[in-house]
């Protein structure tokens, strides 16, 4: 492996609470080093990087990637080239594939086409319960042999709470998190947005916060009560915000994420029944957005995820009661969070960096997120201040929907490296 | 002003002036049907289709009636006919209606935003016959229409909605509609059934019935439905009729000369007394036949037509 050697980058590397002008160095086994010999510095690969911040590969604990079973919307192949386009080096697949990743053998499926496809570091979750139907546990103990990191039966929120204590009880015998997407279905049946003004003028049916409050809060209560540590998935409202951060308070062990769309949009988005923006949970009002920021601000929320949830064209050109929830995320991440939390509301950088790489990898205890010397050479180059023309179509996912398509946004992934390897370099996949 | 919109989409985004300008062309083809030969031959080689992917028999028939009195060609289909019940998409079917030659789609369809979304895929008119819990503008202008028939102008007047609000569309084309006149709109009905969040839209939101009814120069009566969607949102048609119900005691407490209005289909004995459904104050069946001259005038104005031209011959 060639050595690399990233020559005057704005180094942030929150783990080491690094943040100055300076060098970076790859040895030869793909490694963050110190400094080059000077006979490796010769051989090494140089890149210019004046201009650029160089900080841990991002790290996404909520992807989709439809592989197996709905792989016309995305592959492991093209999900992992989407997230190098991104800057990310580490993700997190969630489980309601086709067939749901609730058994050992499709967790090795993933795993295979993740070593033979994948250009980052893909990372299965497994099921919370069998079929992801919410009725009896799935062998948890073999989905953690097998190598899931978390388990989650995300989009499908575990209504039984006793089958949730049960749950989080067991996992937290292997020291497995569970993620929750916090929705209570008999307040949200048939609702595709945000339950308010705006859907009492569109006549659509409406997703109260209440829904998401109740289960985040049935979280609070069962992670205090036994002990285990509970993730809330994607937070959408003001209220769940301030019970995790009271619950944090108080030493529950309860972690949260918030997306970027849910910090950079509102349903006022909806007024052309666009189904870009339809997703789940949906984007609220501007106070819940805010309140989404605040959290992020003072540590009630814990990092940012995307929850990249590819769909084709023509599954999205529907009515939209029809058309299926989620939006693309890993190629506009950090732009779109770097808009709003530094320029928009006055976040330092290494602050956002972190909630993209070191906290996310911690959440789930994976090796990454750090330039510290030994740690594995994931690295992300970016230029802060590069304007660009984002357009989905061209992008790496197989699918295209995203709301920002067509914008022009601020902050651009340059350079992705992976283990020392340049897996994305100025628009392409090596 | 020209009439320049080729759809009608909703009635939040027309201004006055065009809300008049309909009514202008309903009030001369309403004269016109008022002759021993009503038909008039303004659409004459058109092809209406009429979509309706969501059941619905008197505004079908209505919108039927309105083309054929303008010497349309009308095909009508309904949802257990069409090819979305082989899972032909929305889109799909449209570019084929399209591509044999219609001239203009009236769509009625279960989900909110769809005639919009159509409007923006064809290049011919598409007129919403009633999207979801959004928008019905043809009944709102003629639940309008109506109005001014009676009352004159509608400014400052009050005008008491009453019943499940949450899922209708009705309502809400009204509401637009009556805020353009500068009508004073109370929403009225059980707390579940109507959303506090319609406040927004400029209007007073009351489950005070007596406070409500007191004066109103309107009261509109919305069809009260205990099925799936409502199941949860009020204990029994017996409690809704002993809360909410229209009888005459209630009556009293309106302005003497009030309208009672319904959309139809009526539940009798539910939302409203037998007797006062047919009563003096009663214009529901006047309603109806409103609606296939409003319904002339939007299919009209929509095909490229101009309210003087119709105004001039209806005299």
């Amino acid at each position: 492996m060639t050595p690399i050697w990233i020559h005057s980058a704005r180094i942030i590397d929150p783990a080491t609470k690094r943040d100055a002008i300076g060098d970076l160095y790859v040895n030869d086994a793909g490694k963050i080093v110190p400094a080059l010999s000077a006979a490796a510095k010769k051989r090494a690969r140089k890149i210019d990087a004046t201009g650029l911040v160089a900080c841990p590969g991002l790290v996404d604990v909520h992807v989709h990637f439809r592989e197996p079973g709905q792989t016309h919307k995305e592959t492991i192949a093209t999900g992992s080239r989407a997230a190098a386009a991104g800057g990310f080096t580490t993700v997190v697949c969630m489980p309601n594939t086709s067939p749901v990743a609730d058994n050992a053998g499709t967790i090795q499926a993933i795993k295979d086409a993740a070593d033979r496809d994948a250009v980052v570091r893909v990372y299965p979750t497994g099921c919370i319960t069998t079929g992801m139907k919410g009725q009896a546990l799935a062998p948890i103990g073999s989905l953690k042999r097998a190598g899931v990191v978390a388990i989650t039966d995300d989009g499908d929120c575990v209504q039984s709470n006793a089958l949730m204590r049960s749950a989080v009880e067991y996992a937290k015998m292997f020291d497995l998190p569970v993620m929750d997407h916090c929705q209570d279905h008999s307040l949200t049946q048939g609702a595709v947005m945000n339950e308010g003004v705006m859907s009492s003028r569109l006549g659509l049916r409406g997703w109260p916060n209440a829904a998401e409050d109740i289960i985040v809060s049935r979280n609070v209560i069962l992670s205090s009560y036994t002990g285990a540590h509970i993730h809330c998935q994607h937070i959408s409202s003001k209220y769940s915000v301030e019970l995790i951060r009271r619950a944090k308070a108080r030493g529950t062990r309860i972690t949260a994420e918030a997306t970027p769309h849910h910090i950079a949009l509102t349903d006022a988005a909806l007024e052309h029944y666009d189904t870009h923006y339809k997703m789940n949970p949906p984007v609220r009002t501007e106070e819940d957005r805010l309140a989404i920021i605040e959290g992020l601000r003072d540590g009630a929320i814990d990092i940012i995820a995307t929850d990249h949830a590819p769909h084709t064209d023509y599954e999205k050109d529907r009515e939209f009661d029809n058309a299926p929830n989620g939006i693309l995320g890993l190629e506009t991440s950090l732009p779109v969070t770097l808009d709003i939390l530094v320029r928009q509301s006055k976040f330092k950088l290494p602050h956002v960096i972190d909630l993209m790489t070191r906290k996310p990898a911690q959440l789930l205890n994976l090796e990454a997120g750090t330039l510290a010397e030994g740690a594995n050479a994931d690295i992300c180059l970016f230029d802060p201040k590069e304007k660009w023309l984002y357009d989905a179509k061209k992008g790496q996912s197989k699918s295209a929907n995203s709301p920002w398509s067509g914008q022009t946004l601020t902050a651009r992934v340059k350079h992705t490296i992976v283990g020392g390897k340049v897996v994305f370099e100025n628009g392409k996949i090596k | 002003m020209p009439w320049t919109r080729k759809d009608l989409i909703t009635l939040e985004e027309l201004s006055l002036d065009e809300i008049d300008q309909i009514h202008a062309t309903a009030a001369a083809f309403k004269k016109i049907l008022g002759r021993s030969v009503k038909k008039v031959p303004a659409l004459r080689g058109k092809t209406i289709v009429n979509l309706f992917l969501e059941p619905s028999t008197r505004t079908r028939i209505s919108f039927d009636i309105a083309a054929k009195r303008l010497s349309a060609d009308v095909i009508s289909f309904d949802a257990s006919a069409s090819s979305t019940t082989k899972g032909e998409s929305l889109r799909d079917t449209a570019e084929n209606i399209r591509a044999l030659g219609a001239d203009m789609i009236v769509l009625r369809h279960a989900a909110s935003g769809s005639p919009l979304y159509l409007s923006k895929l064809l290049d011919i008119p598409v007129i919403n016959a009633g999207d979801g819990a959004h928008a019905h503008p043809t009944q709102g202008l003629l639940d309008t229409f109506t109005m001014r028939e009676h009352l004159g102008s509608l400014k400052g007047r009050k005008i008491v909605i009453l019943g499940d609000i949450l899922f209708s569309r009705v309502a809400r084309s009204n509401i637009h509609a009556l805020k353009k006149f500068g009508a004073d709109v109370t929403l009225c009905g059980p707390s579940t059934l109507v959303p506090r969040h319609l406040t927004a839209l400029g209007v007073t939101v009351s489950h005070d019935l007596r406070g409500a009814l007191a004066g109103a120069d309107v009261v509109m009566l919305l069809r009260i439905q205990h099925e799936r969607q409502s199941a949860n949102h009020f204990p029994s048609l017996g409690e809704y009729t002993s809360m909410f119900g229209l009888n005459k005691t209630r009556a009293s407490w309106l302005n003497p000369k009030a309208l009672i209005m319904h959309p139809g289909p009526i539940n009798r004995g539910v939302e409203i007394d037998n007797d006062l459904a047919d009563g003096p104050n009663s214009v529901i069946l006047e309603q109806v036949t409103n609606g296939i001259a409003v319904r002339m005038a939007v299919l009209y104005l929509c095909s490229g037509g101009q309210p003087e031209n119709v105004i001039a011959s209806s005299d």
